[in-house]
């Protein structure tokens, strides 16, 4: 009994120790948080997120550290997986703001993690910023929350206005997953944007189908069926490739159109030659590249074998926006929660910040004011610059 | 028409998968009277199988420079992979089941779920989480008969789905060991003392509905070439569906659900949106337990020396 009495005392202790060992926050260190997929369904995009980061400490160290107010501070990187899932996105942040006493946190990339996520760092006053999500919802009303790319509306907008301008179709079609944010919600934005410029019923065929299906052929013989002349469809890249594959096998000839969660590296690899010839809006374009972003995606396939994705081109933008904010705040306390409301405020002043996937600038709320870029897929694979559309 | 048409190759492309996933839990449960949670999972793992064996004899070709013609491929590798993954039925069953075969039915009923898990996390432990393409065995071909889109890929796998169904049927209906499962499943008590033998009989049983698990995994591939540690859960939620709507332990039962299913889910994307696809079909499969609680050909068998 006594001995039961003692392990519970002792189990009971333990954690109080390791509680106020993590409390004492070391006064020359700036541990940045990152939130990324590193397993689940997109596993592909974590690791963009990571290898980015781990490029950009690399820098870091080289120069001696990060300068701030005339002191030279370590960077440590905390590096958190959200399996991909809006509930461990959320562990994860939690995890960091009030154990790992984190700055900054850098992530969740997709919306599905970054709205809820968002929501945590907001609440705990942590400034967050996500590179890769564009629903609204992640920095509505959040003021601790940023993000370092365009937003779905924008996005539903541009690919409306270039299938037009381009193109000169009328009739459209969408396929997206309905249990997902992302797509759900740049499915709406472009119905919006696409039934404005050619009235209500233009949208020919809206079909959905729900996360993990790989069967599309029943609202692929509707979209068939509706004569509609393109089919966009705004989802990630594993059912992009078994969506295209299995439209062709039915008989669709017509133009695919896709969102910026097709620009990952693995989208070729997976779809192969079925998706040749088929467009897609996103935020920068590896082929075609040229100064700091040709610099930035040379140093990185050198250093990784790959050519870098938008996911790591945004979040090497997202680093670089958190390490001016930080060093704009001209001074760290050591006060960790005052050093957060310091580096939000310098955040969301962030003027012409020259990133590699263009400039921004922010107007008081999280959304950066920049630009998108139409990508060609071409006859060899590769992602090639097409067409830039400015706000 | 067309239109119609079209639906119902589209139905019975995705009702194969059904039918032979729901066939491996039907045989399970049949003999054992064990759901087995595991088998949509062990489904994953026959797809990987089908997967590394193809690369592999496609690898072999290409290095010693045999032009392999790619039915002979595919062959391969379905008969490759169904005999893997009928070992690795039986590991599961031997590793898993047999130590708890005495145990409550509800500790049989976890130990699937477990492995299902073990299997998926040990995959993503084992190849990371990307997702792999599956190489192409048979070049798509596709054929416009008046309107109504046709691949090669698609008869190639309803017709392999189709007759494996028959050639298990015909197995359980006409041979000695498919006498002694169809016992097993009358009267689990009294069977091995009449002298079958008991553990073969059921490792037979696992070996069986994992072939034929494996058999769908390299289909799936063919049909749907992106590979995922979770690719089994869903599938293997609505196989289960379609076995227990068959009826116990009957193997065409287990195979028409399937079939029924696989249309229901795409007939109702026709009439409804899509959006309302899960939710109307499971309502009409719902429907139809009611009134048909046993399913379509549940065998009967004496209940009261179970459980």
């Amino acid at each position: 009994m006594r001995k039961c009495i003692i392990l519970l005392a002792l189990v009971l202790i333990l954690p109080l120790t390791a509680v106020s060992a993590a409390g004492k926050a070391e006064t020359n260190v700036i541990k940045v948080g990152i939130n990324a997929p590193l397993t689940g369904s997109i596993p592909k995009v974590g690791e963009g997120t990571v290898d980015s980061a781990k490029m950009w400490l690399a820098d870091i160290k080289k120069a001696g550290g990060l300068e701030v107010g005339g002191k030279m501070y370590k960077v440590q990187l905390d590096i958190q997986d959200n399996e991909s899932k809006a509930a461990s996105a959320v562990k994860a942040n939690t995890k960091m703001i009030t154990q790992d006493k984190v700055l900054i946190i850098i992530g969740p990339q997709s919306s599905k993690q970054a709205v809820p996520a968002g929501e945590v760092a907001n609440n705990y006053k942590t400034p967050m910023i996500s590179p890769w999500s564009t629903n609204p919802k992640t920095t509505l009303n959040r003021p601790w929350v940023f993000r370092a790319c365009f937003l779905d509306p924008f996005q539903g907008k541009v690919i409306a206005n270039f299938v037009t301008s381009h193109f000169h179709y009328t009739k459209a079609a969408v396929l997206y997953d309905i249990a997902s944010d992302y797509p759900k919600g740049l499915a709406e934005f472009f119905k919006k944007a696409w039934e404005k410029l050619h009235g209500p019923g233009s949208v020919v065929a809206y079909e959905s189908f729900t996360t993990g299906d790989k069967d599309f052929s029943a609202q692929l013989t509707d979209i068939i069926k509706s004569g509609a002349q393109f089919l966009f469809t705004p989802q990630y890249y594993n059912e992009v490739a078994l969506i295209v594959k299995q439209a062709h096998q039915l008989g669709w000839k017509n133009v695919i159109m896709g969102s910026d969660s097709w620009g990952s590296a693995e989208l070729v690899k997976l779809a192969g030659k079925d998706v040749y010839g088929d467009f897609f809006s996103t935020h920068y374009a590896a082929a075609g590249a040229k100064g700091a972003t040709k610099v930035f995606i040379d140093r990185y396939k050198a250093k990784y074998g790959y050519i870098p994705d938008d996911v790591a081109a945004l979040t090497w933008d997202a680093l670089n926006l958190a390490k001016t904010a930080i060093q704009n705040t001209g001074k760290l306390t050591g006060n960790i929660s005052t050093d957060r409301k310091n580096v939000r405020d310098a955040l969301a002043k962030v003027k012409n910040f020259k990133g590699i996937t263009g400039e921004m600038t922010f107007t008081g709320n999280g959304d950066p004011v920049k630009s998108a870029v139409i990508v060609r897929i071409n006859d060899k694979g590769q992602f090639t610059f097409f067409k830039q559309v400015k706000p | 028409m067309q239109y119609f048409l079209q639906n119902v190759v589209n139905g019975l492309q995705w009702g194969s998968f059904y039918a032979l996933v729901a066939i491996g839990y039907t045989m399970v449960y049949g003999v054992l009277m064990l759901f087995n949670f595991a088998h949509g999972d062990i489904f994953m793992v026959g797809a990987y199988i089908g997967f590394f064996t193809a690369t592999g004899l496609v690898a072999l070709a290409a290095v010693g420079n045999i032009i392999l013609p790619s039915w002979l491929i595919l062959t391969l590798t379905m008969l490759i992979a169904m005999f893997l993954n009928a070992l690795v039925g039986m590991a599961v069953e031997r590793i898993g089941y047999r130590p708890l075969r005495d145990a409550p039915r509800a500790s049989a009923a976890i130990t699937g779920l477990m492995i299902g898990i073990i299997l998926e996390t040990g995959n993503l432990a084992l190849l990371g989480a990307s997702r792999l393409a599956f190489p192409p065995l048979i070049k798509p071909e596709v054929y416009n008969i008046s309107g109504v889109y046709i691949t090669n890929q698609k008869i190639i796998i309803i017709i392999i789905a189709l007759s494996l169904t028959f050639m298990l049927h015909l197995f359980i209906r006409k041979t000695k060991w498919g006498m002694a499962m169809r016992a097993m499943a009358y009267d689990f008590v009294i069977t091995p003392l009449m002298g079958v033998p008991l553990n073969t009989i059921i490792a037979l049983t696992f070996a069986l509905g994992s072939g034929l698990a494996a058999a769908a995994g390299v289909l799936f591939g063919i049909a749907y070439p992106v590979l995922g540690p979770y690719m089994g859960i869903i599938i293997g939620w609505k196989a289960f569906v379609a076995a227990i709507l068959g009826g116990r332990g009957s193997v065409l039962g287990a195979a028409s659900a399937g079939f029924l299913m696989g249309f229901i889910e795409i007939f109702v994307v026709m009439i409804f949106p899509s959006t309302m696809r899960d939710f109307i079909a499971y309502s009409i499969i719902l429907l139809i337990l009611t009134f048909l609680p046993n399913g379509f050909f549940g065998e009967p068998f004496s209940a009261k020396l179970r459980l």
